[in-house]
């Protein structure tokens, strides 16, 4: 059995149901990204997984144990999260805030160790924003902000990620820089990320694994070869398109399919 | 080209700003200099260095009665009520995320202000009036929590219900002063401004003991949390901050400190606003700023005192407070504006 897993779940705020009997696996290991059209319930999805939303029914497992209890520190050592929406707070450093990473490892007695410097030092490193140490968060352009976002999740040193529209706000260039630093940290450091992202090409070049979901229920999954076919994204997101490789890394390709009229003017 | 990059640490980096403990320092020695002026003001005029020397138990008899007995409980209730309602207000405005969130604003001080002129109209005795004071705050933070219900509080959910909250309560203020008879209506007025006249160990010494038992629980359980939370709900939950707790804990820790405040000196104006307001500005620093914030509030309290006893017809010292608070809002409020961040 993988680490996380939810089985059964109910997934509501207040009465609004999101979700019902949804079951999910993600893969030790694995890069999973999670896609679906605007308000599956993927976002929703992640945030029970990372136990900021509780399950109306149904459990989600961390290494076997229902996640809601265990203390929430302790849930913090093993898996963290990147939320969609952060908050710098005024004045603050980059060091400042990717020390603060380091919360759930620290107590009353403990407040900075060598081992939190090393870590601190290496989860900077990690994302290129060493130089940018003592800067304030708030001059810095959205990509080097979400690369210090990033720098604090991976200071917290969890062996599961998970992130929400890591990508969103920023340029195609900041996007990709982002997923090539996820890419990466998967790859070098041996991290299980899970993402919830839009574009379903960054997905399909990124992905280890693809869970595709549709009103609040997982259409399919699996490597994304397998996952992102044209009749999947017809099915699921409604949108008639071609699926050819990507000429630079051979995962699939979407290319939507051109407006209607086009079509006929250039048949007729 | 080489590079010469000196080596600094992390942890140099990330401890506690040399600058937030300047501003400590500095704001806690001049309250203490002004409480020196101040414990030699008075229908007898004593020099600061016989009251440095008095305070030591150096001085004369005359001057250790006219110090230690009579002027120095109104001191220390003066340092203990500033103390107080700047960690309040220091804790209302991380947890609200703004730095208009404020007891004053939020109803708490209101409820207590309700509570105690409750007992002030039905001619009760000054202790009641204190314990009404602190129940009526801390009913007030019930009342918001239960508002609030179970999505817990923040942002301006919080704003929005505390200035309801504010509103009902002046609403019964004014109601109960309209039913009380003269002399009463005129006692309540002077504890509704806030004043320290009069005040002994009888207020120092519980509002001593409520500082001692609470600083250490926003200070340590709390403050870490806090700092975390300033970054988003969501974020300080992934961290492993057990936010609803904290937020509650919190809450009422705060609250509980700016009713017995209030129960001492009655409801001084914009000192829980502006004492970790400025405190903040002038460290630069992220975070509550509480300890800065705590020696601000002193500062401003003793300060206002001072000026208080300096006016031609004494006043008090909420009169002082709320000109010296309005004054900076407007001047925030414009700065702000300049800024174009309102």
């Amino acid at each position: 059995m993988s680490r996380l897993s939810g089985t059964g779940m109910t997934l509501a705020y207040d009465k609004r149901v999101i979700a019902e009997e949804l079951s999910v696996d993600i893969p030790d290991d694995s890069f999973t990204v999670i896609i679906g059209p605007n308000a599956c319930g993927k976002s929703t999805l992640l945030r029970a997984l990372s136990r900021l939303l509780k399950p109306a029914a149904g459990t989600v497992l961390l290494d076997g144990k229902d996640v809601h209890s265990v203390p929430t520190r302790q849930v913090a050592k093993t898996l963290g999260l990147l939320p969609q929406s952060s908050t710098a707070p005024d004045g603050i450093t980059v060091a400042e805030l990717v020390a603060r990473g380091r919360y759930p490892h620290q107590s009353l007695i403990r407040r900075w160790s060598a081992q939190d410097e090393q870590v601190v030092t290496e989860s900077m490193a990690a994302t290129h924003v060493g130089d940018l140490a003592d800067r304030n968060v708030d001059e810095l352009s959205g990509g080097q902000r979400q690369r210090v976002w990033l720098a604090m999740a991976l200071a917290q040193q969890t062996p599961l990620l998970l992130l929400d529209e890591p990508t969103t706000y920023l340029d195609i260039a900041h996007q990709i820089e982002v997923l090539d630093l996820c890419a990466e940290l998967h790859e070098t450091q041996g991290r299980t990320l899970v993402a919830v992202l839009h574009d379903l090409n960054h997905a399909a070049r990124y992905a280890t694994h693809l869970i595709a979901m549709r009103d609040g229920k997982i259409a399919k999954t699996g490597p994304p070869g397998e996952v992102l076919t044209a009749e999947l994204v017809e099915d699921v997101f409604g949108l008639p398109c071609r699926v050819i490789d990507d000429p630079e890394t051979g995962t699939p390709l979407v290319v939507p399919a051109a407006r209607k009229r086009a079509q006929t003017a250039a048949a007729g | 080209m080489t590079t010469l990059t000196l080596e600094k640490t992390v942890g140099s980096r990330v401890g506690v700003r040399p600058r937030a403990v300047v501003v400590g320092v500095v704001a806690a020695l001049l309250a203490a200099a002004i409480a020196v002026l101040t414990l030699g003001t008075g229908e007898f005029p004593i020099p600061p260095a016989d009251v440095v020397k008095t305070l030591f138990g150096q001085g004369t008899a005359a001057q250790d009665f006219i110090v230690n007995e009579l002027r120095l409980p109104r001191v220390i209730t003066a340092i203990l009520v500033g103390m107080a309602l700047a960690a309040g207000g220091a804790v209302f405005q991380s947890l609200v995320r703004n730095p208009l969130g404020s007891p004053d604003v939020l109803g708490i001080t209101n409820g207590a202000s309700t509570a105690a002129l409750t007992v002030v109209i039905l001619g009760g005795s000054s202790t009641q009036l204190s314990l009404a004071a602190v129940a009526g705050g801390l009913g007030a933070a019930v009342l918001i929590q239960l508002v609030g219900g179970k999505h817990g509080l923040h942002g301006y959910r919080f704003i929005l219900v505390g200035i309801g909250m504010s509103a009902i309560f002046t609403g019964i203020s004014g109601y109960l002063l309209t039913r009380g008879v003269q002399m009463e209506n005129a006692r309540a007025l002077l504890w509704l401004t806030g004043s320290l006249d009069g005040r002994d160990w009888q207020q120092a010494g519980p509002l001593l003991g409520v500082l001692v038992l609470t600083l250490p629980i926003l200070l340590l359980a709390c403050g870490p949390g806090l700092r975390i939370l300033e970054m988003g709900d969501d974020s300080a939950a992934a961290l492993g901050v057990p936010v609803k707790a904290l937020r509650t804990t919190a809450l009422f820790t705060a609250t509980l400190l700016v009713a017995c405040a209030a129960a001492a000196a009655g409801p001084v104006a914009f000192v829980a606003l502006i004492a970790p307001h400025l405190a903040k500005k002038i460290t630069r620093a992220p975070g509550p700023n509480l300890v800065p914030a705590l020696a601000m509030g002193a500062l401003l309290l003793v300060g206002a005192d001072w000026i208080a006893q300096h006016t031609p017809r004494v006043l008090p010292v909420g009169v002082v407070t709320g000109a010296i608070g309005g004054a900076y809002l407007v001047w925030l409020l414009t700065m702000e504006r300049r800024a174009g961040r309102i």
